[in-house]
């Protein structure tokens, strides 16, 4: 996805020393407690505590879990955001699901609206403190929060076409 | 390819949820599990996913007779223990084993040649059910075939519960090398392919131009340590499936917790040696060629 837009050159990180040359960074989607563990194991997470106060950082799905600092159940968190997300909010892959959501933080948001992919995906349960809410469901279950440069959502813009949500990210670094 | 599915009127079942699933647990491992206790350990160790069975294909080979669906109370107590996502095993052919398992609600289904087949000729139309589907293959055509009937997710056979990783690398490399081939091809070549190779059209074409499987392809059958996992990830799958490998041995914490590092850290061999020490001995061991034809699981399917 990063790669289909100009001047941007996407890069994997594994170990610590591989966040010095970056801009910004995304979690992506994946199973949280995996991505927690290998972080805690390799050395990650203080590192990427510290990447976070610097510069953008953008967690989808698993990412978001990662990033807030209250889930509900013990796992190794980065805790940055304060927000309450529920794990598997919506069930298990049977109800797995996808829904048009209108955010006005992206270009056009009002109006066209941007497809999100939920695959046994969490919801903000709570966004407070600094945390503002920036994308809900239809039934009013919020979905996307930012707070500063960090910006999580439950759904997953990489499974789309729509580059919109990976501009706004974009545009949080300086 | 998403407007055959068939459950899509609340945005539920589609194509891209089934086969999104799966691009989540890209560089991931997926265990073989028979009990709650082994579900936390694999989850502890950092698995992406626990496939549910009552036996390991090494215990299925050693068992012999007819083997079958897991007992859904088994299914159902091992997904409530743990919050990754649980799979299980149908026959091949075997729909409503599926349908039961779609009703217990588990994440995926492996539509496997480690069970007893019960349809030589067809496989499960897997476009009919909300739970995706993972199927095993030998070749391009065979993963295409899947693909065609709704697989949302491909892996190699391998050889399953023999601990020798000398049919998941050829199968791999069969499956990557007609790849390579394909995207070679001009188009006007593309129906002469399908028909040599007994894949859809369509999906031929949809290979060829995204370069590479449509779906996410794991490896699967023969994988025991952590440079088996490391060496299918260089051959360029995009995770894998460890069944015997982890509870056939002395230490299935510690071995499971080295074989989910290794498929992280696939290409540094430092790492690699690291987590390789002191796994204590790997209990699965039957060379595939001792077997004769007859005993090899991954001739089941077509």
């Amino acid at each position: 996805m990063l790669q289909r837009l100009t001047g941007v050159e996407a890069v994997e990180v594994r170990l610590p020393q591989e966040l010095n040359r970056l801009d910004g960074l995304i979690i992506p989607g994946g199973e949280s407690t995996t991505i927690g563990k290998l972080a805690a194991m390799y050395q990650l997470t203080e590192p990427l505590r510290r990447f976070a106060d610097e510069k953008p950082l953008w967690g989808t799905c698993a990412g978001m879990i990662l990033m807030a600092k209250e889930v509900g159940i013990d796992q190794p968190l980065l805790g940055l955001m304060d927000i309450v997300v529920e794990r598997n909010a919506f069930g298990r892959q049977k109800e797995s699901f996808e829904e048009d959501l209108y955010v006005k933080v992206l270009e056009k948001g009002a109006s066209k609206p941007f497809h999100g992919v939920f695959i046994r995906s969490p919801r903000l349960v709570e966004t407070k403190g600094k945390a503002i809410e920036i994308a809900r469901l239809a039934n009013g279950t919020p979905v996307a929060a930012r707070q500063g440069n960090l910006l999580v959502t439950a759904f997953h813009p990489e499974l789309t076409d729509d580059t919109r949500f990976h501009q706004y990210f974009l545009g949080l670094i300086k | 390819m998403e407007n055959q599915e068939k459950n899509q009127d609340a945005g539920v079942g589609s194509f891209t949820v089934k086969s999104g699933l799966a691009q989540m647990l890209k560089g991931g491992v997926i265990m073989d599990v028979v009990s709650v206790e082994h579900a936390v350990i694999a989850e502890e160790a950092g698995a992406v996913a626990v496939m549910a069975l009552e036996r390991v294909p090494a215990d299925i080979r050693e068992h012999g007779g007819v083997a079958r669906m897991s007992d859904p109370a088994l299914i159902k107590e091992i997904m409530e223990s743990v919050s990754i996502a649980v799979m299980a095993k149908c026959r091949i052919g075997h729909f409503v084993e599926a349908q039961i398992l779609e009703a217990i609600g588990v994440d995926y289904i492996d539509e496997s040649e480690v069970l007893t087949p019960a349809d030589e000729r067809h496989h499960i139309d897997k476009h009919a059910f909300m739970i995706p589907f993972v199927c095993g293959c030998r070749d391009l055509g065979e993963a295409l075939r899947r693909i065609g009937e709704g697989a949302a997710m491909i892996r190699t056979k391998g050889e399953a519960g023999t601990g020798d990783i000398v049919e998941a690398v050829r199968h791999a490399r069969t499956v990557l090398g007609a790849i390579r081939d394909l995207k070679s091809k001009p188009d006007d070549e593309l129906m002469a392919f399908a028909k040599d190779i007994g894949a859809p059209y369509e999906v031929v074409k949809q290979t060829k131009e995204q370069g590479k499987l449509t779906v996410v392809n794991f490896a699967a059958g023969g994988i025991a340590t952590p440079a088996d996992a490391a060496l299918m990830m260089q051959i360029g799958v995009d995770g894998v499936f460890v069944g015997s490998g982890i509870f056939k041995s002395d230490n299935p914490a510690r071995r499971a917790k080295a074989i989910v590092e290794a498929t992280t850290h696939y290409r540094d061999p430092k790492i690699l040696a690291e987590i390789s020490q002191n796994l204590g001995e790997s209990k699965v061991g039957i060379s595939v060629s001792s077997l004769v034809e007859n005993e090899t699981l991954a001739q089941r399917g077509w």
